[in-house]
């Protein structure tokens, strides 16, 4: 026991002290793992040989992750960048893998490897690529939607890999692991299917991704509603860890990869009410477990094979860099990214990724890459990765200078056609107003509700919400409040409205956050918290009610009209000056005596506000006013 | 056979009107009148302009009733015209929707008659300032008429010349209801509807 702590404890050290220091330096925090591996490793030796037993481990991360990437993968969105997607998507991996292949034939490598190697080089980073673009603000430029399509497909090229991979094993490589596996007596791989003829194992490989589509679609919904009665937030994660782990058991049972069960799972989910809960709740294990799997990437990199044969690894690597890049070049000419973005779109996916890693660990465990091959990639695969910050300031500093240097003669300004979407918090009575009116006019939103009920309402006529507390701030930060534009606090709890207004300023001081207020004090307290713009929940229906009230009365519509119009702009006068007090007071109930004078002095103002002639801005007794009767004479 | 009138009355203060809000009302009790009264109908300027093609299409005569302001006509009508007279609609290809229908402005204005005149204050007639209106019923295809008009409005309450114009303002719609109304008459006395009464015949006379 006491060792597993101490493991435990110099993985977990290891990361934390890595991964920020990479973060702040700009290297983004894959490579942070990468180098807390080394360190553990190669450098100080705390860690030795279970690395390679905790990478199988760790290697669930993986699995995750695909189901996330199946998660955001909605068919609409697929849909409107087809283009991009199958077409520089697939020409960039085909083109890559070909290529890698072809110079491994020239090096003599049998064809079997050489294309495993292609197929390990064509992949990118996207942890790095999308976490940088992402910080730069990049995302939406020509240059990041082409990158994100290729990275998706990339990410998505992966699962055939998977299954691929195994079938190019090298003979000489199974026999030399059958004969160790007999002296290790190693355990056949659990298999239901391993007796049953042909047409039984198509037909029980076909019932068992039915059975994950086809369950995911119908089951999962009750099964999230029933979790979600319990309204435990550790239920909730124990649900959505159930899910994957049991779709990865099923795949694995019938010998297939877990890693395209789990995605398909992500797929059918993409569209769920509960999508941003689950993924929230799957977000963390994969990000330590794939973070843990760097750390044994570093932890395995044999700095003895590259300080021997430093030459040889530094020219494979910038000759992958350089191969990559100039694909990307090439294919930016038929797909219309222009300018810097070509530049930039070439430069960022130039690296190997860490499906790369993963690629070569499962190669090597599937008899189709040698290990001392395996050993020198992944010492190209780190540097690589190692070398794209250095790409991306390279980039800034001299390449962007020059097309900044044209553009500022030539072309017209990028469309801004890119708006974050509006969150929105709550959607009963009051939310849903809000997102109808929104949604209605192509605002895109997200919307977090609590009640499984209101969200059923808002499915119902098509509008797309989810599951899930809105206070919750990973909850918030999966659907992308970084990105938002706006963020709309429509929940009817006082308390956690004002808290939820405060944490977001906290974490996101640029956010514009509009609240509903419950009242008059509830008002005054989200302003205090900070938000931006503040409603009455119940004003404005009042206002509307006196109006028709008056209209009922006999009045003129568009004197009613008028005289609601003059009375909400004297109140929204008063609105600061009461807020001021109401601040200003130290006692406990800030609706003191000095507030409730004041309050009343406005009341009179508000009285008056029609019937005071000339001083007010906008009074109705101003309004059209007749010439006085005899003014005539004076223009004959 | 019987014409059917719309009048679209606009006037933002009514409750304090003397004249309009008075000729509006008795027209409610005309038969074959529709009176609408846009401030009522649309006092955030939403003007539903569905409603308001098919109320055009339904009516022979129309009609804008309102106060001079400013030589021309409270906001409301320009709105009005802005969203109503759609191309397509009123003009422009297939725009046929109000071709020979009648219009004419009925209006009060604060200034006296003398002061509408070229060597008079206001350097215009009203038929001049209305030209505007004028060239809109050209280009609408509709038929023009001169304006139904009450000069120094401000005091004809007090000098008792209110029920006068009243009664006129009733006879000239029931004559156009009933189409006891000469147009042809009435477009050749170039200035005002005011003095249309010799445009009305006793019998029914040929549209
Ligand atoms: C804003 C405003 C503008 C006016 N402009 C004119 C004008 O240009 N010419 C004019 O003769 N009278 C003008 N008047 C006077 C109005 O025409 C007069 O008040 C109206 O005809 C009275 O009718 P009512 O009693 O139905 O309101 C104006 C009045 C107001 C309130």
């Amino acid at each position: 026991m006491t060792i597993y702590f101490i493991q435990a404890f110099i993985y977990l050290i290891a990361a934390v002290i890595a991964v920020p220091l990479a973060k702040r330096f700009g290297l983004g925090s894959v490579l942070g793992y990468l180098i807390a591996g080394v360190v553990i490793g190669p450098v100080v030796g705390l860690v030795g040989d279970e690395t390679t037993t905790i990478q199988h481990f760790a290697e669930f991360g993986v699995v995750m992750m695909l189901f996330l990437v199946g998660l955001e993968l909605e068919p609409k969105m697929l849909w409107s960048m087809r283009h991009r997607l199958l077409g520089l998507g697939g020409l960039q991996v085909f083109l890559t893998a070909a290529s890698a292949a072809g110079l491994g034939l020239l090096f003599d490598l049998p064809w079997t490897v050489a294309v495993t190697i292609g197929l390990i080089f064509s992949l990118s980073s996207t942890a790095i690529v999308l976490q940088t673009l992402q910080e730069k603000g990049l995302m939406s430029s020509d240059a990041g939607r082409s990158a994100f399509s290729v990275l998706l497909f990339q990410d998505i090229a992966v699962i055939p890999m998977l299954a691929f991979i195994p079938l190019l094993a090298l003979p000489e490589l199974v026999e030399a692991a059958a004969s160790l596996q007999v002296a290790a007596e190693h355990h056949e791989e659990l298999n239901l299917l391993a007796g049953l003829p042909g047409w039984a194992y198509a037909i029980a490989l076909f019932s068992s991704i039915a059975a994950v589509v086809v369950g995911g679609h119908y089951l999962s919904r009750p099964i999230f509603k029933y979790v979600a009665s319990a309204g435990l937030r550790e239920i909730s994660t124990a649900a959505a860890l159930a899910l994957v782990i049991g779709i990865a058991a099923l795949m694995s049972l019938v010998g297939l990869s877990p890693a395209l069960g789990t995605f398909l799972a992500g797929v059918v989910l993409a569209n769920s009410e509960f999508r941003h809960e689950l993924e929230s709740n799957i977000e963390p294990f994969k990000g330590l477990l794939l973070g843990l799997f760097f750390i044994t990437v570093g932890a395995g990199i044999d700095f003895g094979i590259l300080f021997s044969e430093f030459g040889l690894i530094i020219g494979l690597t910038l000759g992958l860099i350089a191969l990559k890049a100039g694909i990307l070049l090439l294919l930016s000419f038929p797909f219309k990214v222009k300018g810097s973005d070509r530049w930039l779109f070439a430069l960022s996916l130039a690296q190997a990724g860490e499906f790369g890693f993963v690629l070569l660990s499962f190669s090597t465990q599937n008899h189709a890459l040698p290990l001392d091959i395996s050993q020198r990639l992944s010492l190209v695969v780190a540097l690589s990765m190692l070398l794209t910050p250095a790409l991306f300031i390279a980039f800034e500093r001299l390449i962007l200078p020059i097309y900044e240097k044209r553009q500022s003669k030539t072309q017209e300004p990028d469309k801004v056609d890119d708006q974050g979407p509006v969150l929105v918090a709550g959607t009963g009575r009051f939310g849903q107003i809000v997102n109808r009116l929104l949604a209605a006019n192509d605002v895109k939103t997200i919307v977090f509700d609590q009640s499984l009920s209101a969200i059923e309402v808002m499915r119902n006529i098509g509008i797309k919400s989810y599951f899930g507390d809105a206070t919750r701030m990973d909850l918030l930060e999966t659907a992308g409040v970084g990105q938002a534009s706006l963020f709309v606090v429509a929940i009817d709890d006082r308390q956690r409205a004002t808290e939820l207004v405060l944490e977001l300023k906290h974490a996101y001081p640029k956010l514009k956050i509009l609240a509903r207020s419950y009242d008059r004090g509830h008002q005054y307290e989200l302003r205090q918290a900070g938000a931006d713009y503040v409603v009455n929940e119940t004003y404005y229906s009042a206002l509307e009610m006196a109006q028709q009230s008056m209209i009922e009365l006999g009045m003129h519509p568009f004197k009613a009209t008028g005289l609601r119009n003059s009375f909400a702009k004297t109140e929204e006068k008063s609105r600061d000056i009461l807020y001021e007090t109401w601040l200003a007071s130290t006692e406990d109930n800030k609706f003191n005596a000095n507030y409730r004078e004041l309050f009343m002095q406005f009341e009179d103002a508000l009285r008056n506000a029609n019937k005071r002639e000339r001083n007010e801005g906008h009074s109705l007794e101003r309004s059209w006013t007749p010439p006085p009767k005899g003014y005539a004479e004076e223009f004959e | 056979m019987a014409s059917r009138i719309l009048l679209l009355y606009a006037h933002p203060s009514s409750d304090r009107s003397e004249i309009n809000q008075r000729m509006f009302q008795s027209a409610q009790s005309i038969e074959g009148v529709t009176c609408v009264d846009l401030y009522a109908e649309y006092p955030t300027f939403q003007i539903d302009i569905d409603v308001e093609q098919q109320r055009l299409r339904e009516h022979d005569i129309i009609i804008f009733q309102f106060p001079m302001y400013w030589y021309s006509t409270p906001a409301i009508l320009k709105e009005w015209q802005d969203l109503v007279l759609e191309y397509g609609f009123a003009y422009g290809h297939e725009g046929n929707a109000l071709r020979d229908k009648y219009f004419f402005c009925a209006l009060s204005a604060g200034g006296n008659e003398s002061a509408y005149k070229a060597q008079g204050y206001n350097h215009f007639t009203i038929a001049q300032l209305l030209q505007p209106l004028e060239q809109t019923a050209s280009l609408t295809q509709m038929r023009y008429l001169p304006p139904f008009a009450l000069f120094g409005s401000r005091t004809a309450l007090d000098e008792g010349r209110v029920e006068a114009h009243l009664d006129k303002w009733r006879r000239l719609l029931n004559a156009l209801h009933h189409q006891r109304f000469d147009f042809a008459k009435a477009k050749s006395c170039k200035l005002m509807l005011s003095e249309f009464e010799n445009a009305v015949s006793q019998e029914q006379v040929s549209l």
